[in-house]
């Protein structure tokens, strides 16, 4: 492993590295999107990823649990290691490293059915039939996304007839339910009301004693609210690949930035 | 010409041709109908026909022409919406894909009289199937596969990219996510595409008098021949024997194809409902 710079590395000795990544570029065909990223992702804990419309922070987070791997034309160069074993090497199945690395998208996007069969459809995907088996992940995933209090009566109607923030962590509950270690958060509330999402970030809260989070934000407060460590991402120029430009603990990031750039941002100078 | 008349006389001409499809679509159904009417009787509908002017029922007509349908329905739909989704979801866009639409917006302009007469060469003479209902169905399959196909190719590309997403996100392999989510979500548009093209073949003569013949049968097996209400409504009316069962019979086929045409309005207004909602 290579030793990180000083300024990439954070200095939280608790806990350690879920993900490492190591100068990882990512390409869009000849479109060259990431460069040269570096970071140690810390277990059981939430990182943000900031940084203004366009600066990759949504692309990297998707090389992630190669969601990329969906488009065709991308590339990726370098090393993501999760747990020590590198997700991009021959013998990981994207579809498994999924099932590992779970996914909240910004638009909620139950599926077109119940409640319950929303839930159990990670479940049943990965071959549980037996109806007290499901019925007993479903209860708990959806406890564990405080969605159980207010669904457990309606459990046969459409996950589409909920409210939006509703619907968001009944998504919440449906990763929950394949047991993933980690949970990629892309703006998750950016579309929905704030009570709920308030509810979301409480949720993060709780979850993060057992699951890593990571998430991509628009908000900075949001940011400095929910998470241990931030990363600052900045495409300096349109058309040139989007840089890492700042990682550490979020209390440094938003009190005593390293960098002017992060200054300039969190100061809201721009973005 | 002030321009409010000019204006005037504009609207009231795009208004004229607006109301012509109207107008065209009621002489016909009141015509049909006011001539047909008076023979729909339970006896017609369920009874054979008898004696030189075809006097008596259509019964036997409508069982082939339903049974020709359904047959031609369940041999189109696996390949068409198979082939649709290879098209949507599978296939790299590319020459190959283009040259299969291509062949099916083609296969779906050919004059269904040609496509009776290669149903006729090929599945009454080559397959020796004769005049059956089982070649009527085949070759009416050609007819409504593009149709199917087509709609099918839409309603799988209508559903969202994001709940694809969700699907692969939880670790769903592709064939797991087209075929628990992305078909469940496109089966009201698909279902609507098909009843469409159940439509075109309940209506559908030049085939069937190819290929299921025109022997007055009701088919069990689907080797039987029979004869279709449209090619009974055509011996009828050209042989002049009985015009009076031509209407009615007339009168029956487009109660029917408007019942699939209604039905087909209705599940997408039910489907756009549920979305909003």
């Amino acid at each position: 492993m290579t030793p990180l710079s000083g300024a990439l590395k954070p200095d939280a000795p608790d806990g350690s590295a879920k993900f490492t990544v190591r100068d990882l570029d990512f390409y869009y065909g000849d479109f060259h999107a990431l460069t040269g990223m570096n970071i140690d992702i810390r277990e059981n804990s939430v990182t943000a990823f900031i940084g203004p419309s366009g600066c990759g922070k949504s692309t990297f987070l998707r090389c992630l649990n190669r969601m990329n791997d969906l488009i065709p034309g991308t590339r990726v160069d370098g090393t993501i290691t999760l747990d020590g074993q590198d997700i991009y090497s021959s013998g990981v199945d994207p579809v498994d490293l999924r099932r590992r690395v779970g996914m909240i998208f910004q638009q909620p996007n139950p599926f077109p059915m119940s409640i319950y069969d929303n839930v159990a459809f990670g479940p049943r995907l990965h071959g549980m039939k037996k109806k007290d088996e499901l019925d007993a992940v479903v209860e708990q995933a959806l406890m564990r996304a405080n969605l159980w209090k207010e669904v457990k009566d309606i459990m046969d109607r459409g996950g589409l007839t909920l409210s939006g923030g509703q619907q968001q962590r009944l998504c919440i509950a449906r990763v929950l339910a394949v047991q993933p270690d980690v949970l990629l958060m892309d703006e998750p509330c950016s579309a929905i009301d704030p009570t709920s999402v308030q509810k979301v970030e409480d949720l993060m809260d709780e979850l993060k004693n057992t699951v890593t989070i990571i998430i991509v934000t628009h908000n900075m407060q949001q940011a400095a609210r929910v998470s241990q460590e931030t990363a600052f991402f900045l495409q300096e120029r349109q058309g040139e690949a989007a840089e890492l430009i700042e990682f550490g603990r979020t209390t440094d990031i938003f009190t005593s930035p390293h960098d002017r750039r992060t200054e300039d941002y969190i100061t809201g100078r721009f973005g | 010409m002030s321009k409010r008349l000019a204006n005037r006389i504009a609207v009231g001409a795009l208004w004229l041709c607006g109301i012509t499809t109207v107008a065209v679509l009621g002489a016909v159904i009141v015509y049909v109908f006011v001539r047909g009417i008076g023979q729909i009787t339970p006896e017609f509908i369920f009874t054979k026909p008898h004696g030189v002017n075809a006097e008596g029922g259509i019964g036997p007509t409508i069982v082939a022409t339903i049974y020709v349908t359904g047959l031609a329905m369940l041999i189109v739909t696996p390949i068409a919406v198979l082939a649709a989704v290879y098209l949507a979801e599978y296939a790299v866009q590319g020459r190959l894909v283009n040259a299969i639409r291509f062949a099916a917006d083609t296969l779906a302009s050919v004059p269904s009289i040609v496509l009776g007469l290669f149903g006729f060469a090929f599945f009454y003479e080559a397959m020796g199937l004769g005049f059956s209902v089982l070649s009527g169905a085949l070759a009416l399959s050609f007819l409504m596969l593009p149709i199917v196909m087509r709609a099918t190719e839409e309603a799988i590309r209508a559903v969202p990219r994001f709940i694809r997403w969700g699907s692969y996100g939880l670790g769903a392999s592709k064939w797991q996510t087209v075929s628990r989510i992305v078909l469940p979500a496109a089966a009201p548009r698909i279902l609507t595409g098909l009843i469409l093209a159940m439509g075109r073949a309940v209506g559908e003569t030049a085939v069937v008098i190819f290929t299921m013949g025109e022997a007055i049968y009701t088919p069990i097996s689907p080797l039987d021949p029979g004869r279709s209400m449209t090619v009974h409504l055509y011996v009828l009316a050209m042989e002049g024997i009985n015009m009076d069962a031509a209407y009615g019979t007339a009168l029956l086929l487009m109660v029917m194809i408007l019942m699939f045409n209604l039905s087909a309005r209705w599940l997408t207004a039910r489907n756009r409902k549920v979305k909003e909602s």
